[in-house]
């Protein structure tokens, strides 16, 4: 396998086109899943989508995907709505409404596709690929469809991106101001149903919420912005989609869906680690360094107190007596005195006016923040 | 202006409000005159927010009427700002302090408008009058609790309406925030609208508010504070014998 072959070869370009549209759009639309705190709804969308793959094929015993999909759509949007009423009007909370009809509608999918398995139908096989997806069968029509649904939910989003914002942000305080919260609602929802089935065929009910989480939890590492979050997360599924099936295509026996949702696990690791804001190696070192400085100017402080009972601030001490009084380390000695706030000749310290004037302002400025 | 001022700024009739079979608003009936200061006063779980939600519409009640300005909530969102409780969002969220402020100019943009210069103009302003223009392009999160809760305050200044309802607008702020917010709704007094504040802290009732009510489930008492706050009606409230210094 070359490089070259993403460019001729007309099968992997479809499949590496596809891919790329739908971790675009899975981004796009699990930023809001992650903002709305609702990061395990795709899960329970997928799972729930798969009853709705059998039932449309034991009613019309074809196996076309698209029709496949419409019935995935309606049994996941069928599970979504459920799992919004379940929590509306029982006392059974989000997650437990969640796991109770991402479980009854999945264990229902399971025995349909057992009980496919037996009818007498030659075309029956290969309904099971929507558990782990098949990139493999991605034919231009669906990259089409994918790019269409794109390009709706795009407009969709940049056109109601203010009442978006919003109702992420504060719901109530939306409904306050006049907006249709419920329509809102509804249209997002709608949108991340589209996304997660639309994503069925490729990654597979069982792993298509990664899709959904990994670029948004990502994305939201590097920015405080939620339109560079939105956009950043699209472009880390796309990534992920077009680096994934290069993986997967280049290792001829690797399934493609699972590869993908690895690649954007990957980045989200990446992310968490090494973004600059929020990441935690830059969080351990700004600790390490906020240690060490109030470690000095803690000893510096306890200096300034002895020194400043004194007339000439610069006369010698002995070491010793920080060591009988509060815990210091040699290395914050030389770290003070590397920075002429304190002068060391044996076993004797002497403070500087650098340091002396350092300590002073150091209470000037706790004395103004308590005013 | 002068069929405005016969008409209460909010008045509720029989409203009960129930979480399942459990009533939080018992049959309450409530007139707020246009023009006061008023602090809804009561024990956890008295339905204060509750009742700030039933007449902003985001909770539905079994039973009863809210009007404002002799209308339903609906038609007049506009007339209506909200300051929620700050821990109600989650601060984390990836915005800056200015833009939460401009959201408070969504209500009177509509659907799909976006808000242009003029808006962002108000929006300062406000952030200017929170004393809080310098943070204007800090990340939320980065903010202190006094600073969120100015933050939530200039977001409703900017609606510039005639109702204001603030959910415990002093919870976590320490005092030079809490005297800030006070004189801004003394100001906004003055300038004639109505506010109505759930409060927790009742020794500064009287030195805050010109108006209170009572409220534990039940309506207890509502009135001007030189009248009605007094030991009787905090003892029917809070349920033990209250005594608090009260200046007659």
């Amino acid at each position: 396998m070359e490089i070259t072959d993403f460019f001729t070869d007309y099968t992997l370009r479809t499949i590496t086109l596809g891919t790329a549209i739908l971790g675009a759009i899975c981004g796009m639309l699990g930023s809001f899943a992650v903002l709305r705190k609702q990061s395990l709804l795709g899960d329970a969308i997928s799972h729930a989508a798969l009853p709705g793959i059998a039932l449309a094929f034991i009613i019309t015993g074809i196996k076309d995907t698209n029709l496949l999909l419409i019935g995935a759509l309606i049994s996941g949007l069928v599970g979504t709505f459920w799992i919004k009423g379940i929590v509306k009007r029982t006392r059974l909370k989000n997650d437990t409404a969640l796991g109770l009809i991402l479980s009854l509608f999945f264990g229902f999918g399971m025995l349909l596709l057992t009980f496919i398995q037996k009818m007498p139908n030659a075309n029956q096989a290969g309904l099971d690929k929507y558990l782990f997806g098949q990139a493999a069968t991605l034919v231009e029509s669906d990259v089409w469809v994918m790019a269409i649904v794109t390009g709706i939910s795009l407009m969709v989003l940049l056109l109601f991106w203010k009442e978006l914002k919003l109702l992420l942000f504060d719901a109530d305080y939306t409904k306050t101001l006049g907006f249709n919260v419920r329509f809102l609602d509804i249209l997002i929802t709608s949108f991340i149903v589209l996304a997660i089935v639309l994503g069925l065929q490729t990654v597979g009910v069982v792993l298509m919420s990664a899709m959904l989480l990994a670029p948004a939890a990502a994305a939201r590492q590097w920015t405080n912005n939620l339109g560079k979050m939105i956009i950043l997360a699209s472009l880390f599924g796309a990534f992920s989609g077009v680096f994934g099936t290069a993986i997967s295509a280049s290792q001829n026996n690797l399934s493609t869906g699972p590869v993908i949702v690895l690649v954007a696990a990957f980045l989200v690791v990446v992310s968490f680690i090494f973004s600059p804001g929020r990441g935690l190696l830059f969080r351990e070192i700004r600790f390490r360094r906020n240690r060490r400085e109030l470690h000095q100017k803690k000893t510096l402080s306890f200096m300034y107190h002895i020194v400043k009972e004194h007339k000439n601030i610069s006369r010698p001490h002995a070491i010793r007596i920080l060591n009988n009084f509060q815990g210091f380390t040699r290395k914050t000695l030389n770290q003070l005195e590397e920075e002429q706030l304190i002068a060391i000749s044996g076993n004797q310290w002497s403070m500087t006016q650098k340091g002396y004037d350092q300590a002073e302002s150091m209470y000037n400025q706790f004395g103004n923040e308590n005013d | 202006m002068n069929t405005s001022t016969t008409l209460p700024a909010i008045q509720i009739d029989d409203l009960t409000v129930a979480y399942d079979y459990k009533p939080v608003l018992w049959d309450i009936d409530l007139v707020v005159p246009e023009g006061v200061l008023m602090a809804i006063v009561g024990p956890n779980g008295a339905g204060k927010s509750t009742l700030i939600k039933a007449i902003l519409s985001i909770i539905k009640p079994i039973a009863g009427s809210v009007q404002v300005f002799g209308q339903p909530y609906k038609k007049q969102v506009d007339k209506v700002a909200y300051v929620p409780q700050k821990g109600s969002v989650d601060w984390d969220f990836p915005t800056v302090a200015l833009d939460v402020v401009m959201m408070g100019t969504y209500g009177s943009l509509g659907w799909i408008k976006r808000p242009g210069q003029k808006e962002k103009k108000r929006a300062l302003e406000a952030l200017e009058k929170v004393g809080m223009l310098e943070f204007k392009n800090r990340q939320i999160s980065q903010l202190s609790g006094g600073q969120q809760q100015r933050i939530f305050l200039a977001r409703a200044l900017v609606q510039n309406a005639s109702i204001y309802l603030m959910d415990e607008p002093f919870q976590g702020v320490d005092a030079t925030t809490e005297k800030a917010i006070i004189n801004i709704l003394k100001e906004l007094r003055k300038q004639g609208k109505t506010l109505i504040v759930v409060h927790h802290d009742l020794q500064t009732v009287p030195e805050y508010f010109d108006w209170v009510t009572f409220l534990n489930v039940k309506g207890i008492a509502s009135g001007p504070v030189k009248d009605i706050f007094n030991d009787d009606n905090l003892t029917k409230t809070y349920g033990i014998n209250y005594k608090v210094a009260v200046n007659k």
